[in-house]
């Protein structure tokens, strides 16, 4: 019969029709469909059914662990009154050279003799260029730098917001923990094996037979990280 | 379901000789041209070195009588210090399938002057011009020899090596200003104009240059013709680059009579984004999350054709996890992209969004997947030379990554799918404006160097996954899906079939998953900078869901950088047929027709 | 009351004595804004414009998961003279920067422009390309700037309930839009595409440059 495939499609979307209020009649009695964190759960999962939608901005759709947008710098615990702490970065700049579209600037600093200091005097993103591919993270040897997962950055204008400096950069460790408990913890597990072969091999030094295995445990544990086996 | 139609690959002209078919055709061109054909003397390099007055007639012979019939990428290549440009052709053959023969000429820098190929492969019609316009070779004989990316007027041919754009800094990345004494500027601000421009020497603006408008048209010509009967005009018309469905930036000039479409000439360029003179600026790594934004619904595919690309260049071997897991996420990247086409293609067919829509809530899921796992909905950046970034996350959305991935493929997708067939498939409307539109013969498919599923449409079982297996495509089951209309419906049915595919092969992978779990996922230390151990060439490709993705580099021995990087995108190339599906056909038609070509204008353009 | 309150009339026009009262004119225009601004913040059409990876984030926003019709912005027009707003996603070429800038010309006011993602704000990863605008704010004003690359779907409507916002700050009395010769309101001359792109407002630094540089090149 000519229009049974047109009406064969028509069912389909009958059947999506039904389906939005009959999740209504669901999650009535358990507290409604809206503006509960459970319901948005399962919405969200492959169990969802009918209206799926996420009500940004009353309700947020939760970001993965991983998930990447600008970067910050990590900086120890602040002191009280204070915003942040002492930077991680010692701006050894590797992060500046695996940034491909090159959006970081970095001022290493110096000391009163000349010599450079492991800690940056300035430190720049501008955000205008950066392409959130976490590179940068991804090679910091000093877990220095992470990728953010505030997403509300929204400026009526960009010449001065969108050049981040090291004082927009800097936040805590305690933030990247809560944003990222899994993997803060797989990496703080791994700079603590690292910390520790590095005393044993002190310790041992002169007998030089276990050097080599501790070398490899260390580069184990910090390929752990990689392989997402720790978190 | 649709039914399938899937049969064996042709069997052809197949020599039952063990020997390098490559090797025997060299053999054999070098006979019947002694002194116009040489080997390629460079350490790394392969293929055979023609000299530019026999192209046309090694080709002929390559195409006709030694079954190379498929010319898949132009590659023009800058070698400033030999004063020299080489162009670089990979041919291949359809019925045997296998690696490429490799085809170079090269010219004069000051004078590179040489014949065209269109005659014989009438799809070298815009990578021709596309080596014209990046490069300034004359091609001689080129029906249309235009500018194709850049705009005419355009100052210079900005894919040579000597030519500087105006924020350019230094030739290699990572630039020096960057560390340790990083002061913080923007570009423009050291240009005097404030912007991205330069200008040549003393040029003022006369304020007679045509508008962007003028050359876009030069193909085309207006006629006024008496034919019989009904006096008729013919008009040209202009579509894009600001339209619903030219997805994206694309824009086309055709020719009318009445409403039938008697002339069409794309005109490209919107988002031309410059990706290979910064690749070819960038490190080795730093070109991956660049691929990820060429076909921006597919980044999964791109990183694995430019990964393959580059390992064969490095000889790095990938662990057996990190393979599966990237056949994994390509099928995935497969079924996403098949249901953003088949959304669309419906969209220009006249359902509009609903199918679109329905499709869409599927491709969040996977994106859900590719977000815990990569960090990135879209730009996922997750493959390295050697293996992967990450591991498989532990959850998706609170749900354990294996038994997430088992719902997905064994549950949710197939469900999704079949929802889609009842939807549209049987849908009048669907099989009257598709069954019969923009026909592609088998022939003229190949002619144009289509690739993909519009090559398979047209009843050319080629897919580089059988062709030429890479990673381990070679020891899954599944079938090569083809269409013989080579029609519009056939290209939406086409897609769907590739979906089921991919399903099967998905649901081959997961078991290898559970086994390898724990597993290394890379070989070796994950590098930033990455010296290349050896001088040569690569071309890697792979099966996009649009088609064959290639990826030509080069580079010199130590060098953190590509000497040469190009990309052969289907996107661009199965566009060259698009004026000979469409003639003959009503506007409308047209809409619908490039819908069925699906293009990303991030591919198109670069 | 003086002149200089009167609302949207022009300082320099003499009010006659009689009219000096106008209290009710003034508080007029304030009961309005309310009503206007919500009225067209609810309401803001987007003109149907991909330019390149974050349209895909665009439509995906549009779609059921996000769902911009909950904001009134789900009619994505397909010409600029029924839009409202124009979101540019993606990277600005300078081959298609005198569309945009064509297509901005013809939108009707109250016009908008969210500068979508890194690219189109400031170039983005492309911005050393020889064929990129260094941000969509050379040529035509921006409203709201969403950083990202691409900004997900949800940080793209943070974006346009920022703009919303800034919809509410406005009054009916001061918006370019009902003003005689505000230069704000008038038409962007069209850049061109020379030897490369150039803007109609630089013609005079351009010729300033090409004397300096054929000086350079004749010393040389």
């Amino acid at each position: 019969m000519y229009g049974l495939g047109i009406l064969k499609g028509m069912a389909v979307t009958f059947k999506h029709f039904v389906a939005t209020y009959m999740d209504d009649i669901f999650w009535a009695s358990r507290g409604g469909r809206y503006y509960n964190d459970e319901a948005l759960a399962v919405r969200q999962s492959l169990e969802g059914r009918g209206v799926i939608t996420v009500f940004y901005p009353e309700e947020k759709l939760p970001v993965p662990e991983r998930f990447r947008f600008v970067p910050f710098l990590v900086t120890d615990e602040p002191a009280p009154g204070q915003k942040w702490g002492h930077e991680w970065c010692t701006s050894c700049g590797i992060c500046a050279k695996a940034c491909p579209p090159q959006c970081i600037w970095i001022k290493r600093g110096t000391q009163p003799n000349g010599r450079p200091k492991p800690e940056p005097e300035e430190f720049y993103i501008d955000i205008d260029i950066c392409m959130n591919c976490g590179l940068c993270a991804e090679f910091c040897p000093f877990d220095a730098i992470k990728m953010d997962h505030d997403y509300e950055l929204a400026s009526y204008d960009r010449t001065t917001a969108h050049i981040h400096d090291k004082e927009r950069l800097s936040k805590p460790i305690s933030y990247w923990r809560e944003i990222a408990p899994r993997k803060a913890e797989a990496e703080a597990a791994a700079r603590d094996f690292a910390q520790e072969s590095k005393q044993k091999k002190k310790g041992k030094r002169g007998e030089g037979s276990d050097e080599p295995e501790a070398r490899l445990e260390e580069m184990k544990a910090r390929q752990l990280i990689y392989k997402g086996e720790l978190y | 379901m649709s039914d399938m139609i899937l049969e064996a690959p042709h069997a052809g002209a197949m020599p039952d000789s063990a020997e390098d078919p490559i090797a025997a055709a060299t053999a054999v061109l070098k006979q019947r041209f002694p002194d116009h054909i040489q080997d390629e003397t460079r350490d790394g390099y392969e293929g055979i070195v023609v000299h530019p007055d026999k192209v046309v007639q090694v080709s002929q012979a390559l195409r006709d009588e030694l079954g190379f019939n498929y010319l898949s990428s132009i590659t023009g290549v800058d070698l400033i210090e030999e004063n020299k440009l080489e162009l670089v052709y990979h041919t291949y053959s359809i019925n045997q399938g296998g690696p490429a023969l490799v085809m170079k000429v090269q010219v004069d820098r000051d004078n590179p002057v040489l014949p065209s190929l269109v005659p014989v492969w009438p799809g070298a019609e815009y990578q021709e011009r596309e080596a014209y316009d990046l490069f300034g070779f004359q091609f001689e004989g080129h029906p249309d020899l235009r500018r194709i990316l850049t705009w005419d007027g355009f100052h210079g041919h900005p894919m040579r090596k000597d030519w500087k754009e105006p924020f350019f800094e230094e030739d290699n990345k990572p630039f020096g200003s960057r560390w340790p004494g990083g002061e913080v500027s923007r570009a423009e601000e050291k240009n005097p104009f404030g912007k991205n421009v330069q200008y040549p020497a003393g040029w003022v603006p006369t304020l007679e240059e045509p508008e962007a408008e003028t050359d876009s048209y030069a193909g085309i010509t207006y006629t006024r013709e008496q034919s019989t009967g009904l006096k008729t005009d013919k008009v040209t018309i202009n579509m894009g680059p600001q339209h619903p469905s030219t997805h994206g930036v694309f824009r086309m000039a055709l020719t009318l009579d009445g409403e039938t479409i008697v002339g069409l000439k794309p005109v490209m360029g919107y988002l031309h984004r410059n990706h290979e003179k910064i690749g070819e600026r960038n490190t080795f790594i730093q070109n991956i999350p660049y691929t990820d934004r060429l076909d921006y619904i597919s980044s999964m595919s791109n990183n694995h054709g430019y990964v393959l690309a580059v390992e064969k260049l490095m000889g790095v071997d990938v662990p057996e996890r990190a393979e599966w897991i990237r056949i994994l996420m390509v099928e995935l990247t497969r079924i996403v992209n098949h249901l953003w086409a088949v959304g669309f293609l419906l969209n220009d067919l006249g359902a509009l969004q609903t199918p679109m829509l329905y499709f869409y809530i599927e491709r969040e899921l996977i994106l859900d997947l590719f977000e815990s796992t990569s960090g990135s909905r879209m730009m996922c950046n997750y493959m390295r030379f050697g293996g992967l970034a990450y591991d498989l996350p532990e959850d998706v959305r609170g749900t354990p990554i294996m038994k997430f991935l088992h719902d997905l493929i064994y549950d949710r997708l197939p469900r999704a799918l079949e929802q889609g067939d009842v939807l549209m498939t049987g849908n009048e409307i669907v099989r009257a404006r598709g069954i019969g539109v923009g026909y592609l013969s088998a022939e003229d498919a190949i002619a144009y160097s289509t690739a993909g599923p519009v090559l398979r449409a047209s009843g050319v079982q080629y897919d580089v996954r059988r062709a030429q297996p890479y990673s381990y495509y070679e020891h899954l089951d599944f079938d090569v899906a083809v269409r013989y209309n080579g029609d519009i419906y056939d290209r939406y049915l086409i897609r769907l079939d590739e979906m089921q595919q991919s399903l099967r092969i998905l649901q081959q992978v997961l078991p290898h998953l559970q086994e390898t779990e724990g597993s290394s996922i890379i070989s070796g230390k994950p590098q930033y900078a990455i010296r290349m151990p050896r001088a040569g060439e690569s071309y890697g490709r792979v099966e996009n869901p649009k088609g064959e993705l290639g990826y030509y580099v080069t580079a010199k021995r130590r060098d953190a950088n590509p000497a040469r990087y190009h990309v052969r995108s289907p996107s661009f190339i199965n566009l060259t047929a698009l004026e000979k599906m469409s003639l003959g056909h009503k506007v409308a038609d047209v809409v619908a027709i490039l819908g069925s070509i699906d293009i990303v204008l991030g591919e198109v353009d670069r | 009351m003086t002149t200089t309150n009167a609302g949207a009339a022009s300082p320099d026009i003499a009010v006659p004595d009689e009219v000096q009262n106008n209290v009710v004119i003034t508080n007029l225009a304030k009961l309005l804004d309310p009503i206007y601004n919500w009225s067209r913040r609810n309401s803001l059409w987007p003109l149907g414009f991909g330019l390149a990876c974050c349209a895909i984030e665009m439509i995906c926003t549009a779609s059921s998961r996000f769902d911009l019709s909950r904001f009134g912005m789900e009619v994505f027009r397909a010409s600029p003279r029924q839009a409202d707003l124009m979101i540019v996603s993606g990277t600005v070429t300078k081959k298609m920067v005198p569309i945009i800038v064509r297509l901005y010309n013809q939108i009707a006011e109250p016009r908008y422009v969210v500068s979508m993602g890194a690219c189109a704000s400031g170039g983005g990863p492309f911005k050393e390309g020889y064929n990129v605008v260094d941000g969509v704010d050379k040529f035509i004003p921006v409203d709201v700037y969403i950083p990202g690359c691409p900004p997900t779907p949800q940080a793209l409507i943070n974006g346009l309930i920022a703009l919303q916002e800034k919809i509410d700050q406005q009054s009916i009395a001061t918006v370019p839009w009902y003003r005689k010769n505000d230069p704000t309101a008038e038409m962007i001359p069209v850049p061109r595409l020379g030897p490369d792109l150039y803007d109609m407002r630089q013609v005079d630094i351009i010729k300033k440059e090409a004397v300096k540089s054929e000086a350079v090149t004749e010393a040389s």
